[in-house]
């Protein structure tokens, strides 16, 4: 059924549709609404789920940590500092296996507070060991949901998934939605099946110490397993494209690249920006192409060695920074790409950050800026006389 | 060699307590005085560790095999039976 809605009132409906066992979540902008609306779907009796109640992210991730432990399937929702402050939690959650969803509004990191959109908040916990996928449009993140849980839970997982939407841009903009038929959902995804829970019938400890003589092998599984999931993946896609009729997922997408000499790389909405600089100067006769990195952890960088296996020049456009270190996407980038024949020069801009516009013209001017000569962390979109005054 | 979800490791049986016995940590012991003691039982109720056991007739004793060494008890006692003694092995 097609409808349109709120981007985070559609990722609630969808998230409820997957039959959550137990949710917690604190409200905090721009994710709020996912809150308000999962609150209301369980007071309504919509949806048979224990919806607990907390004082803050640290205390809602350890919520859904301690119900996916019993056996629940579990899900919240936050957005940077609450992300930041379920951190801890996080690696706890990765690290004891747990297949918790959670849907992140990527928003800006204080100070200065801002609660506008860029991707600080979620690259800030890349290593703590989740699943991460960026959404380009709602229907895209929406149809993630399903595939989030079903990755997660799958027996050869076993880790948390985050979902990440850009705030504000996605979140609250307005969208035809298609949503699946419940029986459908519960085809796809059945009833959570745990392998080991916590039960008062059969007393187990979950958590134990690893001291020097255990903890290495605890990542080693954990690095193993993360080696492993991409067919995982791309298997919850094929099955989501079976039943539902549409194809939504891939660790990366290739748009225009055919004979690209030129690529730009980035993630989340910001594609959508991308695709539309790129078609127009495509109308100019300029070679170039879109690599979206639609997952994240596991980095894909098989698929974008082989994507990036012809082109002169990759054009990263990144909405976070690694603060006295190379730009984020570039790094992993470059890592990427090292061993390949063609070695492409790699540029990087900063953009976006803390919900600053992207316009057109800035995509075309870092791409101007990108042939003129290799550009490092370069910030595009300043306000020239903002920066001259700002120490006076 | 591929191992995926550390299971030995991240989930055991419940009861470790019991089997880990952190009387070794001990640096120094509580030695009773049993002719001082009088069996009011604060040492008892005062213990951390929930290791001092004991009743009126046979007064009290702490269970060395888990005892840490605290001192908590030698501290409140009221007639002063314990004494902390350094731990030779």
């Amino acid at each position: 059924m097609k409808k349109v809605t709120e981007g985070l009132k559609a990722v609630a409906e969808s998230v409820a549709l997957c039959r959550p066992d137990v949710i917690s979540a604190y409200p905090i902008t721009p994710q709020t609404h996912i809150v308000e609306e999962l609150a209301q779907i369980v007071a309504d009796g919509k949806l048979k789920c224990e919806f607990i109640n907390v004082e803050s992210e640290f205390s809602a991730a350890s919520t859904v940590l301690g119900a996916s432990a019993a056996g629940a399937r579990a899900y919240t929702a936050t957005s940077s500092q609450g992300l930041l402050l379920m951190m801890e939690v996080l690696y706890n959650m990765a690290g004891m296996r747990l297949p918790v969803v959670i849907t992140d509004a990527n928003r800006a990191v204080s100070a200065p507070i801002n609660i506008w959109s860029d991707w600080q908040d979620a690259i800030t916990v890349r290593d703590a060991g989740l699943i991460m996928m960026y959404a380009e449009d709602n229907q895209d993140c929406c149809d993630m949901h399903y595939q989030a849980f079903k990755i997660a839970e799958d027996p050869d997982v076993q880790l948390p998934v985050m979902v990440n939407m850009d705030g504000f841009i996605l979140t609250h903009a307005f969208d035809p939605i298609d949503f699946p038929s419940q029986a459908d959902v519960d085809k796809y995804l059945p009833k959570y099946k745990p392998l080991d829970f916590l039960s008062a019938n059969n007393p187990r400890s979950f958590g134990l110490m690893g001291g020097p003589d255990r903890y290495l092998e605890t990542r080693y599984a954990m690095a193993e397993t993360f080696k492993s999931i991409t067919p995982v993946i791309l298997k919850a896609a094929d099955d989501f494209k079976k039943m539902f009729g549409r194809y939504s997922g891939g660790m990366i997408e290739e748009y225009r690249m055919e004979d690209a000499e030129t690529v730009l790389v980035s993630m989340g909405s910001t594609i959508s920006d991308l695709k539309e600089a790129v078609d127009t100067m495509r109308e100019k006769g300029k070679k170039i192409g879109v690599l979206k990195i639609r997952i994240l952890r596991p980095y894909p960088a098989a698929e974008i060695k082989k994507a990036l296996g012809k082109c002169k020049r990759v054009i990263c456009v990144e909405k976070a920074i690694s603060l006295g270190g190379p730009g984020i996407l570039a790094a992993e980038l470059k890592s990427a790409i090292y061993s390949n024949a063609n070695k492409p020069e790699v540029s990087n801009f900063i953009i976006g950050l803390g919900g600053r516009d992207v316009k057109q013209e800035h995509i075309f001017e870092l791409v101007e800026k990108a042939e003129k000569g290799v550009c490092e962390t370069e910030f595009i979109g300043l306000d020239k006389k903002l920066v001259e005054e700002m120490d006076k | 060699m591929v191992a995926k979800r550390a299971k030995n490791i991240l989930i055991g049986n419940p009861g470790t307590s019991l089997a880990n016995k952190t009387g070794s940590w001990r640096v120094f012991m509580p030695v009773y005085d049993k002719t001082k003691c009088t069996a009011c039982g604060m040492c008892a109720m005062l213990c951390p560790d929930g290791c001092i056991h004991g009743d009126k007739a046979k007064k009290y004793d702490p269970d060395y095999d888990y005892c840490k060494g605290c001192g908590v008890c030698a501290k409140v006692c009221p007639v002063k039976c314990i004494t902390m003694k350094e731990e030779q092995k």
